[in-house]
């Protein structure tokens, strides 16, 4: 069976609600691209999510965002014990599965499990976590430099990013 | 989050997308996606398939490695375990997809953002 087309498919699922205005989403006919700069076992790696991962160990559960903070974008350790870790989201398919299992969907021992064995130089120390903010100029604007600046500090080469 | 990867991209830092929802990503362009044609909630594989996870990673990894130009789509070979009859369903008046109270929780977290936006912040 082919892929869902969910750009048709919640279009049309959310004019039945009654929402007229289809949501618009990003496109471009313009793709960049950088190839990699030195081999995989030399590079950095970050992780990237929008699966409002959190950590059960802060002491506040709640994202920047439901706190009323303006920020998008947050840090999570990666080396935070995974089972601390879980996703706050509700964006996902929870008549098919479910968010149980963190690596399914935040893959940091995965990705630890690649630099133990030399397969990438580092997972960086940071990862982030990015609340869909539902608009392409705070994304672009605010939120992605937000991460390239984080990246940088850290001497991030590549970055592994996975929305839910 | 293909917008990010677009600006990481740009800036200099290679990226790989893995993801489920592939027109999505498509539509909006990305250097490197690599597909797996789940449910949209386990695109780094199946909950509790270590074994899974791990080819979905190492095929992430050789992404970076293989992929020459932009708009490279792979798609891992893997096949939901419990068949394909969520894709009929997803996103369909048979089958709401969300509660009401997560849509209700949902609807409450966007206004919320859109509180954030108006005072000039977000």
């Amino acid at each position: 069976m082919s892929y869902v087309r969910y750009i048709d498919r919640t279009s049309a699922y959310y004019r039945a609600e009654g929402y007229d205005k289809p949501y618009q989403w990003a496109e471009f006919d313009e793709v960049p691209f950088t190839p990699l700069k030195k081999p995989l076992a030399e590079s950095r790696l970050a992780l990237v999510s929008t699966s409002e991962i959190a950590s059960r160990a802060w002491a506040d559960q709640r994202l920047p965002l439901e706190r009323g903070e303006v920020a998008n974008v947050y840090p999570v350790a990666t080396d935070t014990p995974v089972e601390e870790l879980y996703s706050r989201t509700h964006s996902y398919d929870m008549n098919a599965t479910t968010l149980d299992d963190v690596n399914s969907f935040f893959p940091v021992t995965r990705l630890a499990e690649l630099a133990a064995a030399g397969r990438i130089g580092s997972l960086a120390p940071t990862a982030y976590g990015v609340y869909n903010a539902y608009s392409k100029n705070k994304t672009l604007g605010t939120d992605a430099p937000e991460v390239l600046r984080g990246c940088s500090e850290e001497g991030v080469d590549i970055a592994l990013l996975v929305p839910v | 989050m293909s917008l990010i990867s677009r600006y990481l991209e740009d800036n200099g830092i290679p990226t790989v997308v893995a993801a489920s929802a592939r027109d999505i990503v498509e539509t909006c362009g990305v250097p490197r996606l690599l597909f797996t044609d789940f449910p949209l909630g386990n695109p780094c594989g199946e909950p509790g398939d270590v074994a899974q996870q791990r080819r979905i990673a190492a095929m992430a990894m050789e992404l970076f490695e293989s992929a020459d130009r932009p708009r490279t789509t792979q798609q891992t070979p893997f096949q939901w375990s419990k068949g394909d009859g969520w894709k009929s369903r997803v996103f369909t008046q048979e089958q709401p997809w969300q509660t009401p109270e997560i849509k209700n929780a949902w609807l409450e977290k966007k206004a919320l953002y859109r509180k954030l936006k108006d005072k000039g912040g977000a």
